[in-house]
């Protein structure tokens, strides 16, 4: 039998606390699953720092990966199935691209990428062309699957449709990740009637649209993720975490260029430090091995790399205040100034930080040609954008909130001792 | 700290003024391709090249005051024109530098139409490809946009010419 329709002699289920079972038949999805470049996901958590503020989110990319292929295969297998505007032969690599679309994430993959200048999306590529054991089993179903698989999660592949259904506004990846971080969070929002918005779902020439009976669930959806993002993602704390994170990362950069001497050699970093990255470099990291180095540095010499450390894996994180860069950006200058004279380094122990520094997107409906927005299929056969039929959606598209913070250490500035009236000066200039 | 605010609210203000959100994303691409330092990342939309991040912060800039949107009705769609205020001025002299020959740069992107830009910005964006590959790609991933070989010859050109402009530059 043709390895790329080869299923196993029996089927096999991993229990999921979010679908309750994903579903492997097919020889490619059982033998990818297996690879260790996607065994690697395991060892990365789907919210990075969130864990230290919501405790339960422990979850790893494997476990989301694994979610938004049984969404896939979900839509291929029972709902698309015999439409004719569905193509049979794109299911395989839909639903590999599924399971893969998250491979090239590095450990705390927001800090990580921003701090090195990196693109997990390439890595993915890179991990799927390259000379690695998934790329051996996509290369057997034929010598071109590799390259459309990677089209597809680059957004580059010709049928839009495919794409579409795990990169859009309302795509398998989306609805797997509000389920599952609001299930490990533990919080009451981001539940949403998934099975029904899978049962109004069409896939159309370019996209996959929503029947417009389905718009009061596809409704719930974009309330949903507007929920998460204010309530989980964009948690302050679990930023302030995320920016001791950065620190730490760019400190140890910073003293590895400049020839600091670590009591330990940090050799799976060298690679970053100097700008000089292979694939093998970047599999070879994930979480345990960056917080194993956080333990060491904790001892290190260097005051602020081994504070930022310390500060990280025991959770004596940052406190904020609000900040109002229109009024205020002229008080960073003064901030930064103070700072200096009270021999607390701003780079490191002053940070601003916005909406716009995560890695998270709102639904907004955009400029013609911008993004594609959700289109709901009307019962004539035409499809209208979603938040020209809905109110609700529109009023919370339709609005713009922003939230900057300042981070810093206060209890340094609060503590006795040297420069005390400096740190009170500080601290009044921060609490205008 | 707001550096990378103030790079997008001197881009606008460098090119007086920019109609379509479209055109504002591609524009920044281009110039970040020119290794021009803009920190937003991008990623391939269908539409091509496409930064949420950059998105986001134009949002704040515009609710900061530093940028104003305008927006005009065409019917099918909505269009945004962005500028500079008085007090975004201000912001961007003092929170960053000026950037040698970005103006010219910028000059040169804001006088294309969004397709034309919607072009250059996809053949940037595969430019590890052999040309000739880069014009098989922008034929796959934009089939209905249906550019000619003329569009086609003025984009590699375009692209040359800013390859130009910042080579000066260094």
């Amino acid at each position: 039998m043709d390895y790329a329709t080869k299923k196993l002699a029996e089927e096999k289920v991993f229990k999921d606390p979010v679908h309750r079972y994903i579903h492997v038949r097919d020889q490619v999805i059982w033998d990818l699953i297996g690879t260790r470049e996607f065994q690697r996901l395991r060892r990365i958590k789907q919210l990075g720092t969130t864990y230290l503020v919501f405790h339960g989110a422990e979850h790893s990319r494997f476990s989301h990966s694994l979610g938004v292929y049984e969404i896939v295969r979900r839509m291929v297998d029972d709902i698309f199935i015999d439409m004719p505007e569905w193509d049979e032969s794109e299911r395989l690599v839909v639903l590999c691209a599924a399971l893969l679309h998250d491979l090239g994430h590095g450990p705390f993959s927001h800090s990580f990428e921003h701090v090195f200048d990196l693109d997990h999306e390439e890595f993915t590529r890179a991990i799927i062309l390259g000379d690695t054991e998934v790329n051996h089993v996509l290369t057997r179903v034929s010598p071109e699957f590799p390259q459309k698989v990677s089209d597809v999660i680059a957004k580059t592949y010709e049928n839009k449709q495919v794409v579409s259904m795990i990169s859009s506004q309302i795509d398998a990846d989306r609805m797997d990740y509000l389920q599952r971080d609001a299930y490990f969070t533990g919080v009451s929002y981001g539940h949403f009637d998934m099975e029904r918005i899978l049962r109004v779902m069409r896939p159309k020439e370019e996209q996959v649209v929503i029947k417009s009976s389905g718009m009061h669930a596809v409704e719930d959806y974009i309330m949903s993720r507007y929920q998460m993002y204010w309530q989980v993602y964009f948690h302050p704390v679990s930023r302030s975490a995320e920016v001791i994170l950065t620190k730490i990362l760019h400190r140890a950069k910073d003293l590895s260029q400049g020839n600091y001497q670590f009591k330990q050699e940090p050799t799976h970093f060298m690679a970053f430090f100097q700008n000089n990255i292979e694939l093998e470099d970047y599999i070879a990291l994930d979480e345990n091995i960056l917080l194993t180095y956080f333990q060491m540095w904790m001892q290190e010499s260097d005051p602020i790399l081994s504070d930022l450390s310390r500060r990280f894996i025991n959770r004596k994180l940052f406190k904020y205040i609000e900040f109002d860069p229109a009024n205020e950006y002229e008080k960073l200058s003064d901030l930064k100034e103070l700072f200096y004279q009270a021999g607390i380094d701003p780079k490191y122990y002053l940070v601003h930080d916005s909406i716009s520094d995560l890695p998270y997107d709102f639904y907004r409906p955009g400029e013609e040609e911008e993004r594609v927005p959700i289109q709901l299929l009307m019962p004539n056969g035409k499809t209208r954008e979603l938040s020209r039929c809905s109110e609700i959606v529109e009023a919370i598209s339709g609005k713009r909130r922003s939230d900057h913070k300042l981070y810093f250490p206060e209890e340094v500035l609060l503590q006795d001792g040297t420069q005390k009236t400096l740190k009170k000066q500080i601290l009044k200039v921060l609490r205008g | 700290m707001l550096e990378e605010h103030a790079k997008v609210v001197q881009f606008v203000s460098l090119a007086g003024s920019v109609t379509g959100r479209k055109k504002l994303q591609k524009m920044v691409y281009i110039a970040k391709k020119m290794k021009f330092p803009f920190n937003e990342k991008y990623q391939f939309h269908i539409y091509g090249p496409y930064s949420e991040e950059l998105t986001l912060r134009v949002e704040e800039l515009c609710t900061m005051g530093f940028l104003t949107e305008e927006m005009e009705d065409k019917g099918s769609y909505v269009q945004y024109t962005y500028q500079v205020t008085d007090k975004g001025t201000n912001f961007s002299n003092h929170m960053c530098e000026e950037q040698q020959h970005l103006n010219e740069v910028v000059e040169v992107l804001n006088s294309k139409s969004a397709r034309f830009l919607e072009l250059v910005s996809t053949l940037l964006f595969f430019d590890e490809l052999p040309k000739e590959e880069r014009i098989q790609k922008v034929h796959v991933v934009k089939g209905k946009l249906k550019f000619t070989e003329t569009e086609m010859n003025e984009a590699f050109s375009l692209i040359e010419a800013l390859e130009e402009i910042k080579l000066n530059a260094n």
